[in-house]
C-alpha cells in the first residue's frame, strides 16, 4: 500500500545535504553568467553526474542507485531551492524510464549503465511538433522501415538539450493514421544515437530563459532498425506511462523554485525598512508571501502523494498531473510575491529573482500546459465530457 | 595504516541558536545537525592519507546521543570504513576531559597510528579535547594543521601548523594526534554511491562499561548561557551637512569617545 511519509529519512537528509554541498559551489553568479550568454551549465551537470545523483532512478543492476521518484524529486527540488536550475539535467534522470520499462534486455544492458555514469547523455525527448503541440497523435514525423533501417522525415519543436545529448528518444508515426484502428496506434518510440547523425539538423532557439531548446529537422534521416523500443506501433502508450514520472519531477523543480522565492522574500521583507518599519510588517506584503507558502505546502503534499503512488506501482495520473499544476502555480505565485516585495531590486539581475522568475514560468506551460491538466482532471478524474 | 577521526555533531552554522528553558543549554528543537566543519577537514585528510598509501582503514568516532549516528553515517558516506558511537547515559553530561578519557580508551583498544580531529568544535569552541586526548595517551600533538605528510614507512608525520604570518613545521613520531585547521584541504561531499554504501557499513555502539569506564562527575559545569544583548539602534543625525558633521564629530568625541 502506498503511504506518504511526512518526514525525510536519514538517507534522504543525507541525499539533500550532498546536493546542497554541490550547489554551494555554483552560486548565483555562476547561473547569472550562463543565463546572460544562454550557455549550458556543463560544469555543474558534470559534477552532479559524477557524484551519481542523476543516476538515482536507474536500478542498481544497471549501475544506478535504484531509488524512488520521491528521492529523485528531492534531488531536483534541492537544486532549484539552492538557486540553480535543474531543468538543465532533470531529463537525464527520467527519459531512460521508457527504455527501462519497454526496452529489450540488450538495449538496457547496452545503454543504462553508460547513462548511469554519464558516459552517455540521454536528455532529449522528441515528441512535440510545430503542427501538433499537445495533440500528440496528430504528429507528422514518419519513420518508414527499409530493410534494416528506418527512414525518418519531419520536424520537431522545442526539443531541449539535443546539443547536450548523445542519445534521443523519438516518437514518430510508423503506420499512417488512416491505416490504424485508433489514432493512438501506429506511433513508435526509437532510442537513437544522434552523434554525427546524417539527415538531422538542429537549430537552437533563443528563449526567454536559458533553456537549450531547439527545432529539429529530419531529412531522410536513417536510423538502425534496432533503435525501435518495444513493439512497433505501441509507442504512444510507452510515452504516456513515462509522463507521470516527468510530471512528478517537474512538480519537484517547481517546489524548489517556490521555496527559493519564499526564503528570499522573507529575508528581504524582514530586513528592508521603509516608512520606519520592515516592509514585511505590511499585510499587503506579508499575506502574499504567506499565501504562496500555504500553496507550496499543499503542492508538496500532492507531489508526495503522487510519488508514493508511483513508487508503489499504483495508478497516479491524476495525482501526478495535479502535483505538476499545483507546483507550477505555487512557484509562480511565490515568484510574484518575491518580485513584488523586492520592488525595483526584484528586476535587478544581481538579485537572481528575475532569472528565477523567468525560469519558473516555464512549468505553467511545459511539459504540458496547466489548462490541459484541468482538461485531464475534468475528463478523467471527474467524468465530465471531453472539453477539447 | 589505521587512522581514527574523532568528530562532533553540532548545530548547522546557519542555525539561530536559542537558550533553552533551563538557562544552561540550548534549545535543540528544530535544529539541523551537521558534522563540525573543522572535523570534516580531519575526515577528508584521513581519507586522502589512506588513498595516497593505497591501503589502510579510516574509523570515525563520536560521543553523544542517538542523533549522532547521522553524523557518523555522513562520515561513512564520505568514505570512512566504519564508525564507533560512544552512546551511553553515563556520558550525558560529559565535559571535555571525560570525553577525552572515553576517546583515549577507544584509541587504546583500536591502536591506530594516527588520530585526527578538528581544531575545535564550532558549537562551544572549547578546542580542548584533542590536547587532552593526546596528553592521556602520552602521544605528541599538533594543532591548527595546514599541511601534513606521513612518511613512507608510516613512522613519522611532518605537520605544518598555522602561526601568525606563516607556518611552523614539526616532525612528530607516530602514533600522534593532529588537529585540522581550515585550509588543510577541501572536504569532499558524499556521492550518491557513497550515501547508498554507507547504509551497509558498521556503526558500533559502545557503552561506558565496554571501555571499563563508569560515570564520571564533570569537572566543568555550565552555570548559565546568555544570548548576546540586542544591538542598540543607530542614530541618524538630521540637519544640513556642515552642522551635521559638527554634531557627528562631537558625538564621536564626547558620547562614543571614539576619537
Amino acid at each position: 500500500m502506498a503511504t506518504i511519509s511526512l518526514s525525510l529519512t536519514e538517507e534522504q537528509r543525507a541525499l539533500r545535504a550532498g546536493v546542497v554541498e554541490i550547489c554551494k559551489r555554483y552560486p548565483g553568479e555562476y547561473w547569472r553568467d550562463l543565463d546572460a550568454r544562454r550557455e549550458y551549465p556543463d560544469k555543474f551537470v558534470t559534477e552532479l553526474t559524477q557524484a551519481g545523483y542523476l543516476a538515482a532512478l536507474i536500478p542498481q543492476d544497471y549501475g544506478g542507485a535504484g531509488l524512488g521518484i520521491r528521492d529523485g524529486g528531492l534531488i531536483l527540488e534541492t537544486i532549484n531551492a539552492s538557486g540553480g536550475n535543474a531543468a538543465a539535467c532533470h531529463a537525464q534522470m527520467y527519459i531512460m524510464g521508457t527504455v527501462l520499462r519497454h526496452g529489450s534486455e540488450a538495449q538496457k544492458r547496452q545503454y543504462l549503465p553508460k547513462i548511469a555514469t554519464g558516459e552517455l547523455r540521454l536528455q532529449a525527448f522528441g515528441v512535440t511538433e510545430p503542427n501538433s503541440g499537445s495533440d500528440t497523435t496528430k504528429l507528422q514525423t514518419t519513420a518508414v522501415r527499409r530493410g534494416d533501417r528506418y527512414v525518418v522525415n519531419g520536424q520537431k519543436m522545442f526539443i531541449s538539450r539535443v546539443l547536450q545529448s548523445d542519445l534521443m528518444l523519438l516518437l514518430a508515426r510508423t503506420t499512417p493514421v488512416d491505416q490504424v484502428k485508433r489514432k493512438t496506434d501506429g506511433l513508435s518510440v526509437f532510442l537513437i544515437d544522434i552523434r554525427h547523425l546524417e539527415g538531422l539538423e538542429v537549430r537552437p532557439l533563443r528563449m526567454m530563459m536559458n533553456h537549450s531548446t531547439n527545432a529539429l529537422f529530419f531529412d531522410n534521416m536513417e536510423i538502425p532498425a534496432e533503435s525501435l523500443v518495444g513493439e512497433e506501433g505501441r509507442g504512444f502508450a510507452y510515452i504516456l506511462d513515462g509522463m507521470n514520472a516527468e510530471r512528478i519531477l517537474v512538480a519537484s523543480d517547481s517546489l524548489g523554485d517556490a521555496r527559493w522565492f519564499i526564503e528570499k522574500a522573507v529575508a528581504y521583507s524582514n530586513q528592508r525598512v521603509i516608512f520606519g518599519r520592515p516592509i514585511g510588517a505590511n499585510q499587503g506584503v506579508q499575506f502574499a508571501i504567506a499565501k504562496a507558502h500555504i500553496a507550496i505546502e499543499a503542492a508538496q503534499l500532492m507531489r508526495d502523494k503522487a510519488a508514493a503512488l508511483f513508487d508503489a506501482g499504483q495508478p497516479c495520473g491524476g495525482e501526478a498531473n495535479m502535483a505538476k499544476y499545483l507546483g507550477a502555480e505555487a512557484a509562480w505565485d511565490a515568484g510574484n510575491a518575491c518580485i513584488d516585495c523586492h520592488g525595483g531590486y526584484g528586476y535587478a539581475e544581481e538579485y537572481d529573482v528575475e532569472r528565477k522568475f523567468r525560469e519558473c514560468r516555464l512549468y505553467k506551460t511545459a511539459p504540458i500546459n496547466n489548462n490541459l491538466v484541468l482538461a485531464y482532471v475534468g475528463e478523467h478524474v471527474l467524468g465530465l465530457p471531453r472539453s477539447y | 595504516m589505521k587512522i581514527l577521526v574523532a568528530i562532533k555533531q553540532v548545530p548547522d552554522t546557519a542555525t539561530q541558536v536559542k537558550v533553552g528553558g533551563d538557562g544552561k543549554s540550548i534549545d535543540t528543537a528544530g535544529i539541523t545537525w551537521i558534522v563540525s566543519p573543522y572535523d570534516e577537514y580531519a575526515v577528508e585528510e584521513a581519507l586522502r592519507i589512506k588513498e595516497k598509501r593505497g591501503q589502510g582503514e579510516v574509523v570515525a568516532i563520536s560521543l553523544g546521543p542517538d542523533r549522532v549516528r547521522e553524523a557518523l553515517r555522513s562520515c561513512l558516506a564520505m568514505g570512512c570504513d566504519r564508525a564507533i558511537h560512544l552512546n551511553d547515559a553515563a556520558w550525558s553530561a560529559v565535559d571535555t576531559l571525560a570525553t577525552a578519557r572515553a576517546l583515549a580508551a577507544v584509541v587504546t583498544q583500536e591502536a591506530p597510528q594516527l588520530v585526527l580531529c578538528g581544531r575545535q568544535a564550532i558549537d562551544d569552541d572549547m578546542g580542548a579535547v584533542t590536547a587532552q586526548l593526546a596528553e592521556l595517551l602520552g602521544w605528541p600533538c599538533a594543532y591548527w594543521i595546514m599541511e601534513e605528510a606521513v612518511d613512507a614507512d608510516g613512522k613519522t608525520v611532518r605537520a605544518a601548523r598555522q602561526v601568525e604570518g606563516g607556518l611552523e613545521v614539526f616532525d612528530l613520531p607516530l602514533p600522534a594526534v593532529l588537529a585540522a585547521q581550515k585550509g588543510l584541504n577541501e572536504p569532499r561531499y558524499p556521492t550518491l554511491k557513497g550515501i547508498m554504501g554507507a547504509k551497509k557499513k558498521e556503526i558500533k555502539d559502545v557503552k561506558a562499561a565496554d571501555l571499563g569506564l563508569g560515570a564520571e562527575p564533570a569537572q566543568l559545569a555550565v552555570l548559565g548561557l546568555e544570548a548576546l544583548p540586542p544591538r542598540p539602534p543607530g542614530r541618524i543625525i538630521e540637519g544640513d551637512v556642515p552642522s551635521a558633521v559638527k554634531e557627528l564629530v562631537r558625538a564621536l568625541r564626547e558620547d562614543a569617545k571614539a576619537i
